[in-house]
């Protein structure tokens, strides 16, 4: 399936956010972690039941340094 | 003596919030931060790397340090939000230094979308602490859609210039009914000190201290500086005066 992660195109066989995590090789219990999909924050505890479509646009992100 | 800052019925000892980006290494990063005696530390929500994804500094933080997540960066309402709604999730908190970049060069608010954005994010629960111009009614906009708290800029973001107006920040925090966390600008203590002094509550300081020579010094020079400035502010400074006043008693001068 054609999602767009992270600003980049990509091909995966992933059907729902905690396989894309596997497949993307992301410990899902990492600290801090936060995902959307398609601008809607998707909550931790529904990653596994979370289902991708074709083109959906995934953003990964976690707290970096700041000012 | 306490006197604690309070922000959204939060209470801290410390009005010093500092950032922890720029810094030459991360245990400088740790020590400076232990040594500013700040409470309260930002971070920014950035999408993680997907070829050899590792571990950020806020790993180090998050335990030790209450996490003030901002916008940075964002240019658009929608990005804004997006990024507050992320950093909720990411570090479960409803805190956000929200902030609204209208020029890529200058790092300017975009007071426009910040207003927007600041309406929506209060009405989604979250406290807001928008980083604004130092302009009283942008700062009096801010604070009746619900922020909790504005952060005027003292000069251009990592620009080291210190309080460009200070006689808009000093109106600012005469009239704000919430408090004025000066942010951006700072270059070293005497405009920290000078902050304080004007009349804000805290001041927000990274680069002024990471980019210095000794991190860990300067970031005790800031705890000093916040301390000192608020305690003057507190005592009440004299009036200025054109003509000098002698210090001395006039009478049973020698000689006279």
């Amino acid at each position: 399936m054609h999602l767009r992660i992270n600003g980049k195109e990509a091909e995966l066989a992933a059907t729902t956010i905690a396989e894309l995590l596997a497949e993307q090789g992301i410990d899902p219990k990492t600290r801090f972690l936060a995902i959307a999909v398609n601008g809607a924050v998707v909550r931790r505890a529904d990653w596994p039941t979370a289902f991708l479509a074709a083109d959906d646009n995934v953003e990964i992100v976690r707290p970096f340094q700041g000012g | 003596m306490t006197d604690p800052l309070v922000i959204a019925d939060t209470t801290f000892s410390s009005r010093l919030i500092a950032g922890t980006a720029r810094y030459p290494n991360q245990q400088v990063m740790l020590d400076a931060l232990a040594a500013s005696g700040a409470e309260l530390v930002t971070a920014s929500i950035r999408r993680i790397s997907l070829e050899g994804y590792s571990g950020s500094l806020i790993d180090l933080l998050g335990d030790k340090y209450r996490i003030l997540p901002n916008t940075a960066g964002c240019v658009t309402a929608r990005d804004a939000i997006l990024t507050a709604e992320l950093a909720r999730e990411a570090l479960d908190t409803n805190w956000v230094k929200l902030e609204l970049i209208g020029d890529r060069e200058l790092l300017y608010p975009d007071v426009e979308q910040l207003v927007h954005a600041a309406d929506e994010l209060v009405r989604k629960g979250f406290v807001v602490l928008p980083y604004c111009n130092e302009d009283p009614v942008s700062c009096q906009k801010l604070a009746d859609v619900g922020c909790a708290a504005v952060m005027p800029l003292g000069s251009l973001i990592g620009s080291g210039m210190g309080i460009a107006n200070p006689a808009a920040i000093e109106l600012i925090c005469s009239r704000s009914p919430v408090p004025v966390v000066l942010d951006a600008g700072i270059g070293t203590a005497s405009d920290a000190a000078q902050a304080m002094e004007l009349g804000c509550d805290a001041v927000m300081i990274d680069t002024a201290i990471a980019k210095s020579h000794d991190p860990v010094r300067m970031a005790a020079a800031m705890r000093a500086a916040v301390e000192g400035g608020r305690l003057a502010r507190l005592a009440g400074r004299i009036p200025k005066q054109r003509f000098a006043e002698p210090s001395s008693p006039q009478l049973g001068l020698v000689g006279s």
